[in-house]
């Protein structure tokens, strides 16, 4: 199958897998989605739902023994999925770009930041040393580092947290590329910070058209800045849709818990919701749907099929509940 | 930077300090070494003239006193067995032991950091296995049977190589050296062999294990993210950073060989200080032993701080007073 | 894997389905080790029951017999297997009495600084202050110089304090205090950065406040927190102890002739590799480096096993 035509990145039916001496953990299990150019797809789910996996699956940083079993990904068409290591090393930092969620620890202590910016430019761009300096420079002033051309030989351990993750910000997007994988970007920094990276990124990507695949476990941020948001559970995307929408109308009722978890300024309630029970564990996950156990709603069909995403809305969602004859019956009723 | 030295500094005279009153108290403690120096006829006052003129009576804190003010000069007395001065006797010797030590380190980091660069890189890798299975009869056969079994192939059986001694010796000065000597290089190659074998091992096994850590931080999946080549991202990030552990290591293995010497030059019969230290030990000569025990200390605190002192040349970290703006949250 | 049985799985089959059994199961050369080590414990432990003959008994060597090469070669001797050592003695029955009294040296070098480490390791990180600043400076002293170097010093101290005779006759102990006092630094170092863990946590305060003394606590749950590294650390020291007990004995200041362990035979069999007599000194080499192989192999493997993340 090609990936659709229009989108920057589709991910189809990818399955990655850990095996072990007891089976395989399968730590994600069958998901599609696209990315279009420009487009910041939020990913949310708890630590474990397979959404930092996902991110590691495109740009070819799975780490042995995991790998992926089943699946394509398309960037602008062309399958990444199964490159050699030097094809798909091209195209990290050249057309995908990524950022983790540690600034303190993703950068390399004993290398002043010039000297990592000029290496990453060097490496996708047919510019020498000065070229390479000046654009440096000019990523540190977009990403906003006051004085950056008194900064820019400094070494990370003289810089702060939040303008580490600025620095790791420019070292991203170095050679333009059209997708960012950001892995839980602010998740390492302080609250007043995270909201200031944040629109940085909302910013940049805007103005340079790059799309982003925004990984978090925060409804906050992805609230914030994505168009679109998928939410991960057990591996599985219980639903992917306009953020507006998922959102403001959740109908997973996964989703309609983690939401109901988020307190809303201007909206007074008197508790806020809980989802009882945690997510269950790789080698634990449930038949049918992986939410059943602590699903309110849960039916017999549930814990036996496995639900698949329907369109609902302009949402599409993981779930019985949706399934064409019960809405129907729902409405006779 | 110069705190920082003058802290090390005075560290390393504190450590010195206590090693010193170390080899003062086996004087204390054992034998009395007016015996040692008199035959068994000395008269009750030839031996009271020497115990005084020895300083023998004063009070302990002042024979330390003295006995340190003397070992700092260089002056450690005079050998029971040898009477001769220790200083002459341990000058001697010492550029024997100096050039078989150095030959092995040189040997050791030759081969144990490449080799531990290439095992951490490749683990999974065969050869990497041959190597690590390797190493480990590497560390568990003692230095003194790989030395036999040395002699016993390259000497006895085979007869290409000699099996003790130094050989042909080049005097150059007050130095005497084995490497302007076709015999007297021969002659170093199976020692040397023998004395850097279990160096290497370890140096390898250590920089494979660091090697692994390093491959295992973030700013290398960062780095590898970014899409730059494993070139850049093993030989340049990686290796970097374990640079830091990889230099105390080396260095406080170069003083370790130095006391393996021992060793190696018993099987050998290697004319080194290790030898004089061994004999020495064997009959109880005190003023060889505690001279021994300080010179190795010495060694081991100079190298010390030679490798702080390249700390700061490889970690900015160190090297920059300033403290990151609002710690690691502003 | 075997078949799961019905019902709650019993004791042995938790252990045999434990993650630490099954890396020890998945390691054909850990498994390999594993028998080598206990079956050189066994022949050394019971040597005089598989012994043929005894070194010590006087009567039953004879000089005629010196010399004899293994029983393979051209003039061996089928009484003597591995042929007999200068004296005349059986080099196999020498080899087994040896490998007992290097064993015995080993293990008793290791509980001595193991029992040291660890209680100087617990008070340096419950006291603190300057009797920790003052036990770890020690410690890293010593850590920076080489245990063999650290031996020799206390032998030919002792030697120089003791009498030649009564050297010869407390000589086990005499290795067990220089071994042992070379090996302390690591259990203590591991001990005390355990124990100041476990001391700022909130159990230890709140057992402090109902009145149990803290030390008793420290005791109860530092101890088990630190039994992996322990053993880890005690297995590898085992190897280093049998070595240095072998090193010592081969410098000429360990066990003596009369009473012949690894290095001691080695060290004499040095003397006829020259006029041929290669078996004196290989087969006792052999045998050392085998036992610390083995015994190696198993650190390695306990402390891949007990901690992944270090692999």
């Amino acid at each position: 199958m090609q990936g659709d035509n229009q989108a920057l990145l589709s991910v189809r039916n990818l399955r990655i897998e850990f095996p072990n001496r007891r089976g395989t953990l399968v730590a994600v299990d069958d998901i599609s989605f696209d990315i279009a150019p420009g487009e910041i797809l939020g990913v949310v789910g708890e630590s474990g739902a397979g959404k930092s996996l996902t991110g590691a699956a495109i740009i070819g940083l799975i780490e042995p023994p995991g790998r992926i079993a089943q699946g394509e990904i398309f960037l602008e068409g062309q399958r990444i999925d199964h490159l050699p290591y030097e094809e798909i090393r091209k195209i990290r930092g050249r057309q995908i770009g990524a950022i983790f969620q540690d600034p303190l620890t993703s950068l390399n202590p004993l290398y002043s930041v010039s000297r990592q910016l000029i290496e990453t430019i060097q490496t996708h761009l047919p510019l020498n040393e000065r070229e390479a300096r000046a654009r440096a420079l000019e990523l540190l002033d977009e990403v906003g580092i006051p004085g950056a051309a008194e900064r820019i030989d400094h070494y990370p351990h003289q810089f702060s947290g939040g303008m580490r993750q600025r620095v790791v910000i420019a070292l991203a997007l170095c050679a333009e590329p059209r997708l960012i994988i950001a892995d839980e970007p602010t998740t390492a920094l302080d609250v007043s910070i995270q909201a200031q990276i944040i629109s940085l990124l909302k910013g940049l990507c805007k103005e340079h058209g790059t799309a982003v695949m925004l990984v978090t476990h925060d409804m906050g941020v992805i609230a914030e800045a994505a168009d679109r948001v998928a939410v991960m559970y057990s591996g599985r995307i219980a639903e992917i849709g306009p953020v507006q929408e998922v959102v403001r109308a959740a109908k997973h009722p996964y989703t309609h818990g983690l939401m109901g978890s988020i307190p809303h300024i201007g909206h007074h309630v008197d508790q806020l919701t809980q989802i009882e029970g945690s997510m269950p564990r790789l080698q634990e996950i449930p038949s049918g749907c992986p939410f059943n156990p602590r699903c309110e709603e849960a039916s017999d069909r549930c814990r036996v099929e496995r639900p698949n995403l329907q369109g609902v809305e302009q949402s599409e969602v993981a779930c019985h509940l949706f399934d064409a004859q019960r809405v129907e019956a729902r409405a006779g009723e | 930077m110069i705190a920082f030295l003058v802290r090390r500094l005075l560290q390393a005279i504190a450590v010195m300090a206590v090693v010193a009153l170390c080899a003062f108290f086996m004087f204390q403690f054992v034998g009395d070494p007016v015996n040692q120096m008199v035959g068994e006829d000395a008269t009750k006052a030839d031996r009271e003239y020497l115990r005084e003129s020895l300083g023998l009576n004063d009070p302990i804190p002042v024979q330390f006193g003295k006995f340190a003010l003397k070992a700092a000069q260089g002056d450690f007395g005079v050998s029971y067995q040898h009477k001769r001065a220790v200083s002459t006797l341990i000058v001697e010797r010492m550029p024997a032991t100096l050039e078989l030590a150095v030959t092995a380190a040189i040997l050791a980091a030759l081969l144990g950091v490449p080799a531990g660069v290439y095992t951490g890189l490749r683990r999974f890798g065969f050869t990497s296995k041959l190597i690590m299975t390797l190493s480990l009869i590497g560390i568990s056969l003692p230095t003194f049977l790989i030395g036999i079994l040395l002699i016993y192939l390259f000497a006895v059986i085979l007869g290409w190589l000699p099996s003790f001694g130094r050989g042909e010796i080049v005097k150059i000065g007050a130095w005497e050296t084995n490497f302007l000597s076709v015999s007297g290089l021969k002659s170093i190659i199976l020692p040397a062999i023998t004395l850097a074998l279990f160096q290497m091992t370890f140096i390898m096994r250590l920089i494979r294990s660091e090697m692994l850590e390093v491959l295992r931080a973030d700013f290398i999946k960062f780095a590898r993210a970014r899409g730059l080549p494993n070139r850049a991202v093993h030989y340049g990030h990686a290796l970097k950073n374990t640079l830091v552990p990889v230099i105390t290591i080396i260095g406080l293995q170069l003083g370790s060989l130095i006391a393996f010497a021992i060793i190696t030059e018993t099987v050998f019969q290697w004319p080194g200080m290790g030898q004089l230290f061994l004999q020495a030990v064997q009959v109880v000569d005190i003023p060889i032993m505690s001279a021994y025990l300080i010179l190795i200390a010495f060694f081991f605190v100079v190298i010390n701080l030679i490798v702080d002192m390249l700390y700061y040349v490889v970690d900015p970290r160190l090297r920059v007073d300033q403290p990151s703006g609002g710690g690691g949250h502003g | 894997m075997p078949e799961a049985p019905v019902g709650p799985p019993s004791v042995w089959h938790r252990i045999w389905d434990s993650d630490i059994f099954y890396s020890f199961r998945s390691s054909k050369i850990t498994m390999v080790a594993a028998f080598l080590t206990a079956l050189i414990f066994l022949l050394a432990i019971f040597a005089p029951l598989v012994a043929p003959h005894s070194p010590y008994d006087v009567a039953t060597v004879d000089l005629m017999d010196a010399e004899l090469p293994p029983a393979w070669e051209a003039e061996g001797d089928p009484r003597f297997l591995l042929g007999t050592d200068n004296l005349g003695r059986d080099l196999w029955s020498t080899i087994l009495f040896g490998t007992r009294i290097s064993l015995a040296v080993g293990f008793l070098s290791v509980i001595f600084g193991l029992v040291v480490g660890v209680s100087l390791g617990l008070v340096s990180g419950y006291v603190g202050g300057y009797v920790d600043s003052f036990i770890m400076r020690v410690a890293e002293i010593q850590l920076s110089i080489p245990g063999i170097l650290i031996a020799l010093l206390l032998a030919g101290t002792l030697r120089g304090v003791l009498s030649a005779e009564a050297y010869n006759d407390a000589i086990v102990y005499v290795l067990v205090l220089t071994i042992g006092t070379s090996i302390w630094p690591q259990f203590a170092r591991t001990v005390r950065g355990s124990t100041l863990v476990e001391r700022n946590k909130e159990y230890v305060l709140a057992a402090r406040v109902i009145g149990l003394s803290r030390f008793s606590i420290m005791w109860r749950h530092v101890l088990p927190n630190v039994m992996g590294p322990v053993l880890v650390i005690a297995t590898i020291n085992l190897a280093i102890a049998i070595l240095s007990e072998a090193t010592l004995s081969f410098l000429g200041v360990g066990v003596p002739p009369t009473e012949p362990s690894l290095g001691t035979l080695i060290n004499e069999g040095q003397n006829y590799l020259f006029s041929g007599l290669w078996w004196i000194t290989i087969f006792p080499g052999m045998v050392l480096a085998v036992l610390v192989l083995a015994v190696n192999l198993l650190g390695d493997w306990l402390r891949d096993a007990l901690n992944p993340k270090l692999r």
